[in-house]
């Protein structure tokens, strides 16, 4: 067979115990550094074609017509695909709602939008092809921001919804709203001291992971296709995919390709259904990979948001009331919009107890990208604003920052704007604490005794300041973010767990849907079951839809989730383990009958360390193998009207410290230090738990001083879609990042854990932008902050 | 597309002759990304790799012959004496391996008024060396900028050398970017001091259409070193006199509003940088002074 | 157009190559070594980076009809680049560096699997000869996603080879070129001084 790049099962054996709170090594480490790990772009079938995609040049449009006859007849190309071409009655997808079009239908929505697709012979003669598309587009007005949405007269974004969400919106250009009142702001307003207002303004994030979209769809010989591929959630894709292409689920068999990166880049669609087609269409393998300007058209945005805020204390220092007012611009597309609403309101106080609270969140339809899932999904925008307006008002009330957010810290038994009690630890004013006690940077570290050391300077290798200008600023900030899917979403996860003697050792294959997107999920897996089984050797299986859905690789919920899956599935492999032992030996030793039995080293033991028998003696064989469903505890939706309601599962908190230089002539910014301080719950792998703590809090700098996806508001067309302007930070934008890890057990979850991934992006941001308020004296109510608004150049 | 290889300079400009279209690329750092993109399909591309002629440079009397593939990184390890200015602007270029291909000739040929080497080029003195089958001939560098991504090359030529003065004096170069490594110019700022000729010489990057001289700014600047003597009483640069220099640099801007930065930043920071370069240079020409009369 | 070039000591052939085709794209689509990465091919990334005659370069910005006669090591052929390298010119036995010469034919080249044929573990590449970069990368928690930590391996196993004692300013400008987003560079610099402790108590 003429496929490479197909994933393998990972084996990894461990000569010591390797299991859960140990630093195990990555069981894909080896095949990454060595370049032989096959991600999704690099698949390869002898005889396969390239697919590409034409997409629209205009952001609003009616198209009047596609004339694809050139193209067709271009030498080389074997399939032109339209809107007309599409197999069924099913044309759109979408994660909650389906109103994204497969292939634009009669109108764009937004710039880059999917119009034809084509597969060739070569990349280049697809482009060529597709270049030869006659598109005639109808202009239509463009609708950018919350005034052009919801004016009387606003052109609907989307004629005709039916979706769940339209019975209770105020406009039809609105996708979701949530507000949440709780206790009297009229009143409590009487009773506060001092009020500060806000408005602050978030900018378009984007997850920039660096594995383009990309993969490769074969066509079977029953008619199915099979697709290799980098996502979030396996089974979410398939749901979607296999109504499109007219084929029942198991005729769609998906397999997990390498995934370069995610950040919830990947939780909605984006070549899978026109690789799909196209291989269907010309019955030959097509890869298609997106290169990184196609990239940034090809998935959601983080929403950028405008906020209004306004908080109250009294003189002592305690919050009276919270109002506030959240815009989100979801864009075109729904993607994940309504959940984002829900995470940015009920989480829009952040971890601090208020009983009077006025909150209202909102996505709008627009014209521009799209925008949904990214790592902190709508808790990020809020914390950059709530936490801007906690240091106004500890300065109004003339109270140090820290001591102000650690008097108004929720903890243990507080409630949530929503009603909910966190029934678990919320150590926010330890966290604070400890992230203020870590020892400061010296100051002036680019000085050396030949002169100064610009890489250790704003500007860095630019050469713009020998330390004129230069000042130092501090900043904190806390964050709260749910864990798992909230809001009544049935947040399962499904684990199948294998236990066999192989050469005389025993063996643990463990399988399931899970995205390994980085995050270490694989590692994760073979400890627990090493915990759980007392074996070594733990086999990986590549994640495909051949086994129940893990749910998707986001909300920080994977550890919890699958890993709480693997962990029960190997429970039950336990027992069926030791019930066989006991068919087959019990009769040797009472123990088998008395003792609390275990599995350790590869033998069965006593809880008195007796071994009883060698595993591999009680297999036999006949392994062991079973697939189950595992839940976390129930949640429910927010009430429309007021927001009551047990929406989440369980939080996450972080702190940070940054410490900035800010070379306040040019406006250069230099973040020396970005300290945290996080609740873990338990760290299954300390090692990867700081890797992920120190990943975020790097993507919460970036979108603090560089990183916005700029949408032209007279075109909505982007204007920045590549890495030549779009800029993350380079390793010499990223400072030191000391992490305290601090692990305070959630009861409810397993072994006490707590999703870790999202919360440091969240007070990341807003820690830089207090550190650099701090440093220049000025108001600074957006982000990413640019140095035209440190200089008044704006 | 067609692929050209010639093996020789002579090849390359026989090549040029016969195809004027063919786009020459060297370090491929700007001719690929637009490959890449689709955003340009040449008719040919003229590789210019296999001529060695191109990778090397000469220290002349005056001048440094510089050919017009020498990468970056070897203008900053091999030439910081005697191309100081131009030597900070190659480690301001992209990245380690961006400066490892690419080189001046590729800067002058795009001509992007963000291109890094220009003010540097501007503020010591240079002379483009461009050659066609027509003949050779020098281009002035304040003469060689004719427009956005335009120079003053004919159809048929290529740039093979660049020759720039040697450094009289200090220089200093300075590049603001919205991030502190691998970043295009928001704007930049070079200056040399030129104690033979007891004159300034500015180049402005990313700032107006093309990279431009401050002359305004060097005419007030070289009237007033004059006038107060410093040159020869090596007194330290009076604040006034900065602060007139940098907003002359800044009015030497004509810059615009883009998704990089403002006009107005543009301009402000043009000052900023004018004010610290003629800091840091005259601090240091005062330094040498005081070395060489302490020697003396 | 054809294009002769040696890849990891190998001669290598690539036959009807477009001419707009990178150096990238050959190597990853039609010689089977698609262990540089296409993050961005605009030079702003570094995931591609390959040794090219010896330095290291952006191998999305190299044209193919580039290489034509040249030398190129990429992270496929790290571990022996760094093995020969430690040997020293010459003075190498045939089994440590492997003087295989005969090539890989483009046939061979394109059955190239995860699985490979390296090693005591087909499956994890565990018993994989590595270059000291490599295992530091793994040991330190540098590699997530790993789709970066090709380039940058080839990036920092050159700076070592220059600068086998760096400080944490001279580490962060040499890697500058190159984008992670997952790890916030931390794991990566922790990387670095530990293949560069090592390398020292070695020599």
């Amino acid at each position: 067979m003429g496929t490479t790049g197909l994933p393998t099962n990972i084996t990894q054996g461990v000569r010591t115990k390797g299991g859960i709170g140990e630093s195990t090594l990555r069981p894909d480490g080896t095949l990454k550094v060595t370049g032989e790990f096959a991600y999704s772009s690099d698949m390869w079938h002898e005889d396969m074609l390239w697919g590409h995609i034409l997409r629209s040049t205009v952001a609003h449009a009616n198209i009047v017509s596609i004339d694809t006859a050139e193209a067709l007849a271009t030498p080389g190309v074997y399939a032109v695909m339209t809107y007309d071409d599409l197999p069924t009655d099913v044309k759109n997808y979408g994660l909650e709602i389906q109103d994204t079009p497969v292939l634009a239908h009669g109108k764009v929505r937004h710039h880059g939008e999917p119009v034809a697709i084509v597969a060739a012979d070569h990349p280049e003669t697809a482009r060529r092809a597709a270049a030869k598309i006659k598109v005639e587009y109808r202009e239509l007005p463009v609708i950018t921001d919350e005034a052009s949405a919801t004016a009387p007269d606003a052109i609907l974004i989307h004629e005709n919804r039916t979706d769940h969400h339209v019975g209770h919106v105020p406009h039809p250009n609105i996708v979701h709203r949530q507000p949440i009142v709780r206790g009297d702001v009229t009143e409590a307003r009487e009773r506060a001291d001092f009020i500060v207002e806000g408005e602050y303004v978030f900018g378009m994030q984007d997850q920039a992971f660096l594995g383009p979209e990309s993969g490769l769809a074969v066509p079977a010989q029953d008619g199915g296709v099979d697709l290799y591929i980098a996502t979030q959630w396996l089974h979410s894709d398939l749901r979607q995919i296999a109504p499109v292409l007219g084929l029942p689920e198991d005729k769609v068999r998906m397999t997990l390709a390498g995934v370069g990166g995610a950040f919830g880049g990947r939780e909605d669609l984006s070549m899978q259904i026109h690789a799909c087609l196209l291989a269907l269409r010309t019955g030959k393998p097509v890869k298609i990979v997106y290169n990184r300007f196609e990239s940034f058209f090809g998935h959601v945005h983080r929403h950028p948001a405008k906020l209004h805020y306004e908080h109250g204390a009294t003189r002592d220092g305690k919050l009276t009331h919270v109002k506030c007012r959240i815009v989100l611009d979801g864009g075109a597309y729904a993607s994940a919009s309504p959940a984002v609403v829900g995470n940015a309101s009920s989480l829009g106080i952040g971890p601090y107890v208020v009983d009077d609270v006025d909150i209202e969140a909102i996505a709008l339809y627009t014209n521009n990208p799209p925008c949904g899932a990214m790592r902190g999904f709508g808790a990020v925008q809020a914390c950059f604003a709530y936490e801007a307006q906690m240091d106004k008002l500890a300065d109004a009330v003339g109270m140090d920052r820290v001591e102000f957010r650690q008097r108004n810290a929720m903890a243990q038994g507080s409630l949530l704007p929503t009603g909910q009690v966190v029934d678990s630890p919320a150590p926010v004013a330890e966290l604070l604490r400890r992230v203020k006690a870590m020892p400061l940077p010296p100051e002036r570290q680019w000085e050396s005794s030949e002169g100064a050391d610009v890489r250790q300077l704003p500007g860095g290798l630019s050469n713009t300041t020998h330390g004129e200008g230069v000042v130092r600023g501090v900043g904190y900030a806390v964050g709260i973010k749910n864990v798992g899917f909230s809001e009544g979403f049935d947040d399962y996860s499904t684990a199948r767990v294998r236990l066999e003697a192989v050469a005389g050792e025993p063996v643990v294959t463990v399988h399931t849907a899970m995205a390994e997107v980085g995050q270490g999920g694989v590692t994760v897996h073979a400890q627990i079951a090493r915990t759980e089984l007392g074996v070594t050797q733990v086999t990986i299986h590549p994640a495909d839809t051949r086994v129940g859905s893990a749910g998707s690789t986001s909300a920080s919920r994977q550890t919890y989730v699958t890993g709480g899956a693997v962990k029960n599935a190997c429970e039950l492999v336990r027992e069926q383990v030791l019930e066989r032992g006991r068919r087959k030996f019990g009769t040797y030793h009472p123990a088998w009958a008395t003792a609390e039995l275990l599995l350790e080293g590869g033998k069965v033991v006593t809880d008195a360390g007796e071994v009883l028998a060698d595993l591999v003696d009680v297999l036999g064989d006949e392994a062991v193998e079973l697939e189950r469903e595992w839940r976390h505890r129930p949640t429910e939706p927010f009430d429309l009207r007021t927001g009551q309601g047990n929406g989440h599962v369980q939080y996450s908190f972080a702190a940070h410290r940054a410490v900035v230089e800010v070379d306040t002539e040019l406006g250069l910014v230099k973040v020396i230090e970005l300290a945290c301080a996080q609740d873990v719950g338990k760290a299954l792998n300390p090692l990867s738990v700081v890797g992920q703590i120190q990943g975020g809090t790097t993507q919460g700098l970036g979108v603090a001083v560089m990183e916005e996806i700029v949408v032209d508001p007279k075109t909505a067309k982007v204007k920045n879609p590549s890495f030549t302007d779009y800029l993350i930070p380079t390793i010499l934008d990223t400072p030191t990042i000391p992490v305290d890890v601090l692990e305070l057990a959630d009861e409810h979850a397993p072994y006490g854990l707590r999703g870790i991934g999202e919360a440091p992006t969240l007070s990341s941001t807003p820690a830089v932008l207090a550190a650099i308020r701090n440093a220049t004296g000025l108001e600074l109510n957006r982000t990413p902050v640019r140095p035209e608004h440190l200089t008044g150049t704006a | 597309m067609d692929f050209l290889r010639p093996a020789s300079w002579e090849e390359a400009l026989a090549a040029k002759a016969e195809h004027p279209t063919a786009v020459p690329i060297a370090g491929g750092t700007d001719v690929m990304v637009e490959i890449n993109f689709d955003h340009r399909r040449p008719e040919y591309l003229l590789d210019l790799n296999r001529i060695a002629d191109l990778y090397a440079w000469e220290v002349g009397e005056d001048s440094v012959r510089l050919g017009a593939s020498v990468p970056y990184s070897r203008i900053m390890e091999h030439l910081r004496a005697e191309l100081p200015g131009l030597a900070l602007a190659s480690h301001t270029v992209a990245s380690p391996q961006i400066r490892n291909r690419g080189g001046v000739g590729g800067n002058l040929g795009t001509a992007s008024p963000a291109g890094d080497a220009h003010p540097a080029l501007l503020a010591a003195g240079a002379e483009v060396e461009a050659e066609s089958v027509r003949g050779s001939r020098r281009i002035p560098i304040d003469d060689f900028y004719t427009g956005v991504k335009r120079n003053a090359l004919a159809p048929d030529e290529l740039i093979r050398a660049v020759h720039i003065k040697k450094a009289d004096g200090p220089q200093q170069y300075a590049k603001v970017g919205t991030r502190n490594a691998m970043v295009i110019a928001v704007c930049a700022f070079g200056l040399a001091l030129h104690p033979e000729t007891r004159t300034v010489r500015t180049g402005i990057g990313s700032a107006a259409p093309t990279p431009v001289r401050a002359a305004a700014a060097e005419d007030f600047l070289n009237a007033a070193l004059e006038e107060g003597g410093f040159w020869d009483n090596g007194k330290v640069i009076t604040p006034s006199v900065a602060k007139q220099f940098a907003e002359l640099c800044s009015a030497a801007c004509n810059p615009i509003d883009d998704v990089r930065g403002t006009a107005s930043y543009r301009r402000h920071a043009v000052g900023v940088m004018a004010r610290r370069t003629l800091t840091w240079t005259w601090e240091s020409y005062r330094g040498t002074r005081r070395t060489i009369e302490g020697a003396a | 157009m054809r294009v002769n070039f040696t890849v990891n000591g190998r001669p290598q052939e690539a036959d009807d190559v477009w001419e707009g085709e990178s150096l990238l794209y050959v190597l990853r689509e039609r010689l089977g070594l698609p262990g540089s990465k296409n993050a961005c091919e605009q030079g702003e990334c570094g995931s591609c980076t390959v040794r090219l005659d010896g330095v290291p370069v952006c191998s999305c910005l190299v044209a193919a009809g580039q290489v034509e006669g040249r030398e190129v090591v990429t992270v496929e052929g790290l571990a022996e680049y760094a093995a020969r390298r430690s040997c020293g010119t010459g003075a190498c036995e045939a089994g440590a560096c492997g003087t295989d010469s005969g090539g890989t034919s483009l046939d061979e080249a394109r059955r190239w699997s995860a699985q490979g044929t390296r090693g005591t573990d087909s499956q994890t590449g565990e018993g994989t000869e590595l270059a000291p970069i490599q295992q530091a990368f793994i040991d330190a928690g540098a590699v997530q996603c790993g789709f970066c930590t090709p380039g940058l391996l080839v990036a920092a196993d050159e700076m070592l080879e220059r600068n086998p004692d760096p400080t944490d300013a001279d580490i962060r400008e040499a890697l500058s070129g190159n984008l992670c987003r997952c790890t916030g560079y931390e794991k990566i610099m922790d990387a670095v001084r530990l293949a560069a402790a090592r390398q020292s108590e070695g020599a």
